[in-house]
Order: structure tokens, then sequence, then C-alpha cells
């Protein structure tokens, strides 16, 4: 059952994305009409639990459907398989989150 | 034109020879070309005139076998219902085993991994009833019976199998053939064992691997649907997921 479990969790972070994508997008494109300096948006994100929730979560989710997507294409394309196969794309989605993490942190701590 | 090198009245047809002990190589061949013949023809003629050697593989010559499929100019098809005029490329026609499939020698293509799946997905009748019971009526516009009935007239010739990109990258992948076999069950009232068809199709290779990229639905000599029956089998064990009974 595990490839049910990786296929629900897929697609329930794909449904977690999909309204973070369009409010980021929307967000970027209306805040920077005037023009806004990094030291702007900062002012706006540092401190900001909203914020924070929303990249932290928006994190977590492209972590854990990217690395599931790539595990998929890592044994079609690269013909990885088993136990290799998983430690690689465990590995990506630690990455992504780590980076990811510390790019939330920087800007809302 | 290029193929038809003997006037109008001859073909060069290219069949891939070896298997498991050769290496696959091409071989040309010179064959009659007349209004209306199908490539099983040809092969046919070519066995019969030319090389005896040459291996392939049928059965009824009607479409309901499913014995002689194979690929034709780089398409999945049954040869004894495909008109060479049809495929010609180029006037030339180049026919090879079904891809895919571990070939045994030259067009006969090892069927093994594909029944073996067949069965992998639980594609056998499990019954409600034995012989000492009355027969279960049936509705036949039922939506159960209509979802079953879409998938029945498949005849295993493996054309679907051969023709998805999911297969040739994924070698634990059951195939649409099977999952179609496995979502006919599912929706047939006389099955009893709906829990184990979607524990079977929901493990490694089932039906979650599909990336509905629809080559068995493009291909299907019957017309059949396989890639709606895998989108059903995946929509039938999120729903069970979910707590959702059919």
């Amino acid at each position: 059952m595990t490839e049910f479990r990786l296929y629900m969790a897929q697609r329930l972070s794909a449904l977690v994305m999909a309204p973070f994508v369009l409010v980021h997008i929307g967000v970027m494109i209306y805040a920077i009409q005037g023009g806004l300096t990094a030291a702007e948006i900062l002012g706006r994100t540092q401190g900001s639990v909203f914020w924070f929730a929303f990249y932290g979560l928006f994190v977590v989710a492209v972590s854990i459907h990217a690395s599931i997507g790539l595990r998929t294409i890592l044994g079609e394309w690269a013909g990885l398989r088993g136990g290799a196969r998983d430690a690689v794309s465990a590995l990506i989605g630690v990455g992504l989150f780590a980076m990811g993490a510390t790019a939330v942190w920087a800007v809302t701590a | 034109m290029p193929g038809q090198d003997q006037g109008q009245d001859h073909l060069t047809v290219t069949v891939m020879r070896g298997g498991s002990d050769a290496p696959q190589r091409p071989e040309a061949f010179q064959v009659p070309a007349y209004d209306n013949q199908t490539v099983l023809d040809v092969v046919s003629w070519i066995q019969q005139n030319t090389d005896p050697t040459l291996t392939y593989r049928f059965a009824c010559r009607v479409g309901m076998c499913g014995s002689c499929a194979m690929m034709v100019n780089g398409v999945p098809r049954w040869t004894c219902r495909t008109h060479v005029n049809k495929v010609l490329r180029d006037g030339a026609l180049e026919v090879g085993p079904l891809r895919n499939l571990p070939v045994i020698k030259d067009l006969a293509a090892d069927m093994d991994p594909f029944f073996d799946k067949w069965v992998a997905a639980e594609g056998r009748h499990h019954p409600t009833r034995s012989r000492d019971d009355d027969i279960a009526p049936i509705d036949p516009a039922g939506d159960d019976r209509q979802a079953a009935s879409a998938g029945i007239e498949c005849i295993n010739c493996s054309i679907c199998y051969s023709a998805c990109d999911t297969v040739a990258g994924n070698p634990d992948y059951l195939g649409p053939a099977a999952l179609q076999r496995a979502w006919t069950l599912f929706n047939d009232a006389k099955d009893d064992s709906r829990d184990a068809i979607l524990d079977a199709v929901s493990g490694k290779g089932g039906c979650h691997s599909c990336h509905s990229m629809g080559s068995c639905t493009t291909y299907c000599p019957n017309d059949l649907d396989p890639l709606s029956a895998i989108a059903g089998l995946k929509r039938a064990t999120v729903k069970r997921a979910f707590g959702g009974r059919k």
C-alpha cells in the first residue's frame, strides 16, 4: 500500500499548493506595481505569523510533492530501483525542505 | 517509389529477425503487392515462399483470438485486420515483434509477463455463489454492468501493453489490459472480492503508476478504453481510503 500512500500524499500536497501558488503569484504582481525595495518587503514579512505559516506550509507541500514526483522519474528515466530510489528521492525531499525552511526563516523571523 | 522497386507489383518488407539466443537484425524481403492484403498475409507469404524459418504467431485471422499482434512501422497492430495499403510509409513496411515483451524468436513475443500481470491484478473470477445456487439476476442497463461490459471485449492481444510508455519505463507496472480486467471484475455484481482487487491494483506497479498518457485507448484495436478503466480504479481506491464503499 506504500505506492497508494505516496499517490495520496502527492495529490493532497498538490491540493494544498494550488491556492498557495495563486496567492503567491497574485501578491507578487500586486505588490511590485509601485516598485518595492527588499527592505520594504522584509518590513512586511518579518515577524509576520501569517507569512511564516503561508510559506512554511508551502515549503512542506513542495518538498512532499516534488520528491514523490522525482521518485517516479528516477525509476522510469534513470532506472533506479528499490531502496536506492527511495533514498535519493527522500534526500531530495529533505534538501528541498531545508533550503525552503532556511529561506522562510530568513524573511519571516 | 521507394519500397516498390520491382515496378508496382512488389513491396519491400523489412522483418526483424532474431530472439533470445541471437541479436535482433532487420532482413528485407520482396513480397508481391496486391490491392487487398493484410500485414499477416505478407508475413505468411514470406514464411511460405521465401524463408520457412520465419517465426510468427497467429490463429483465427479474423480479429478474435489476439495472437497476431506485431509492431508495424513502429506501431502495435493486429496484423490480421491491418491492410497493408493503410499502413505503408513511403511505400515501405517494417514488421517487428511486440514492444515491451521479451522476444522468443523473430516476430513471436513471449506473452508470459503480460499474463502473469493479468493474474497479479486479480484478473480472475471470485464467485459469489456455488453451482447449487440460483443464477444471480443482473440488470444489463445498470451502471455497474455498463462499466463492466465496457471492457469485456478485450482479446488479450497485448497491443495496449506494447503501446504503453509507462510499461516501457517501469517493468513492474501491471499495464492497461490487466488493470482494465480488474476494473471489469470490480464492477461485476457476480464478483465477490472487490477489496482484494483494489489491494492488488494499489501495490507496486499498480494503477497509481499510470500517467494517463492514453496510448492504450488510442491503439486498442477493439476501441476499448483502458485509460478510463484505470482512472476508475484510481477513483475507487481513493474512495475506499476515505471510507467510501461501492
